[in-house]
């Protein structure tokens, strides 16, 4: 991809040993970019280094090897460029819903007056459907409203990147459904550039347009680069109707439950700095005559 | 029966045991018949006492013989002088202390040494190098509510949750930015906590140091009635004590539910 507005190159990090003894290697040889507009999710164990990823992507981790380029300049340090929406939606408690995205807004356009700061926020509110309710403070909101808050409040800064580390983990299933379909109406309102960790297969495929799968750590790598060959606009209800749904959806369940383990020993040594193999187990569905796919 | 609210009942139940207590008070202190000598005052002369002080509360007569207004006036601004300084002190070194665990380690030694002593250990010390016992007072009233105030400030910024830091940084706040806008609000409880600690231990020892060093003050006051042998005083000022204690503290009460929230 010649077009990579995000190009992550031979990443690694890795903590140095307690004694003696091989340094802990979270993940290495992490290579993957994306394009302007792109909505990838990367899924993986719990522990595996998703986060950590994240957060070197972030600018909150320091990398110990390789480089993270964002629109042509290596990435150091936090940024608004980079907005991060946390597990644990991580609103200002104090400050009203308004007054946290505002203070995001006004931490972005400095000169900006009080009134166009105002304004600007209400709008992204009024974008997640929480226009009336700025003046509550977030422990008077739904758990499903506040990280509709912290959608609003990091859409409202317009970053080139969208970082989300498991945004609806902490949600129930109907709540869940309920914001994945106002994150994908906003994405779409602002043709955001979009990385989100998730372990929730339908999630992924929801929302992504490809899906980045990470073996078991220590020592994790991005194994596979995933297409989610499904046409939007994508309905919940609708996709589970596609032939292709079923087949990403296996190669998925299968990567998490048997491959995620033996990946590295099936490849143990590829010391080339390459991107992931792509795979489109959509495309293989497809055609009216199913078959058993190559894999 | 319409069933009452529980602050209605429990008010109540509180000026009855006011009414006992005082009833048994004024029957405990009745002189029997055939003796005479001085006897503890009963509430009715205390209260008669009261009145007459409340009436003119601010006179100056002299050295000896001011209102207790006025008396209270100058033990309230001791503290608020002593604390106000203490406070200035404390927040700004309990920011470097929470921020930095370096100078947590350094400086916590001199803390655990500092924090056990009693206020009124450092008057001797304080009259000689300052050479003024008013301003020693103040002095010691800054020593005694410093503490509390370090400690706790230096505890609520050491624990804002990593998350809201987090959220500083990715919006490029500045360090001045983040410690203004993100670490004190969020430490504003544990720092008010502090804070009304520090104001209830300033008014406990204002006293004990103005009846050592004299002149003007509610502590002064006190033992100047002892001295004056007239009881009725005495304790008509104790509960003075009781009631600006608790207005100072409720002061503070109030500060901390205007910074206090919920996570």
């Amino acid at each position: 991809m010649s077009d990579s507005f995000v190009k992550i190159e031979n990443l690694a990090r890795r903590h140095p040993a307690p004694k003696e003894g091989a340094p802990l290697v979270v993940f290495e040889r992490v290579n993957f970019s994306m394009s302007k507009g792109e909505f990838v999710c990367i899924i993986g164990h719990s522990g595996c280094g998703k986060s950590t990823l994240l957060n070197v992507l972030a600018g909150l981790d320091q990398a110990s090897e390789g480089a993270v380029i964002m629109d042509g300049r290596e990435v150091s340090g936090p940024s608004l460029d980079r907005g991060v929406i946390f597990q644990n939606h991580s609103l200002l408690p104090w400050k009203s819903a308004l007054k946290n995205v505002s203070f995001a807004v006004q931490s972005r356009w400095r000169d900006w007056s009080r009134a166009k700061v105002r304004e600007h926020s209400q709008r992204y509110l009024d974008l997640v459907g929480l226009g009336s309710v700025g003046a509550r403070r977030p422990a008077q909101l739904s758990g499903g409203m506040r990280q509709r808050v912290g959608i609003a409040r990091a859409f409202a800064i317009q970053p080139k990147l969208l970082l989300m580390d498991e945004p609806f983990g902490a949600l129930d299933a109907l709540t869940r459904g309920m914001v994945q379909e106002e994150l994908i109406r906003v994405w779409q309102q602002t043709q955001q550039t979009v990385f989100m960790i998730t372990h929730d297969v339908d999630e992924a495929i929801l929302l992504a347009d490809r899906v980045l799968l990470m073996t078991n750590g220590p020592n994790a790598r991005i194994a596979e680069s995933v297409m989610i060959d499904i046409p939007r606009p994508r309905e919940r209800t609708q996709i589970i109707h596609r032939p292709e749904y079923y087949a990403i959806r296996n190669h998925l369940v299968e990567f998490l439950v048997k491959r995620s383990k033996t990946w590295r020993e099936q490849f143990p040594d590829d010391d080339d700095a390459r991107e992931p193999v792509l795979v489109r187990p959509g495309l293989d569905a497809a055609p009216a005559a199913r078959t058993d796919s190559p894999h | 029966m319409a069933p009452s609210s529980l602050p209605l009942r429990a008010a109540i139940l509180s000026l009855l045991l006011l009414a006992i207590l005082l009833g048994a008070w004024e029957l405990a202190v009745q002189p029997p018949a055939n003796t005479h000598g001085a006897r503890v005052p009963g509430p009715s002369k205390i209260f008669e006492h009261a009145v007459n002080e409340l009436s003119d509360p601010f006179y100056d007569a002299g050295p000896n013989d001011k209102g207790i207004g006025l008396q209270l006036a100058y033990s309230i601004a001791r503290v608020l002088s002593g604390y106000l300084l203490a406070a200035m002190m404390a927040i700004p070194a309990g920011f470097v202390i929470g921020m930095s665990p370096l100078w947590r380690r350094a400086l916590d030694p001199y803390i655990q040494v500092l924090k056990p002593i009693s206020p009124l250990a450092w008057m001797p010390l304080a009259l000689y190098v300052i050479k003024d016992s008013a301003t020693s007072a103040i002095f010691v009233i800054f020593i005694c509510s410093i503490w509390p105030m370090l400690i706790n400030t230096a505890f609520g910024v050491a624990s804002v949750r990593r998350d809201y830091i987090n959220v500083a940084r990715t919006h490029e706040l500045s360090p001045l930015a983040t410690a203004l806008q993100v670490i004190l609000p969020a430490a504003a409880p544990t720092i008010l906590t502090g804070m009304r600690i520090s104001i209830g231990i300033s008014w406990l020892v204002i006293v004990a140091a103005e009846m050592l060093v004299g002149g003007t003050g509610i502590g002064y006051y006190v033992w100047n009635e002892w001295n004056n042998l007239n009881l009725a005083s005495v304790i008509f000022s104790i509960i003075m004590i009781g009631l600006v204690g608790m207005l100072l503290d409720q002061l503070l009460a109030y500060a901390q539910g205007l910074v206090q929230y919920e996570d």
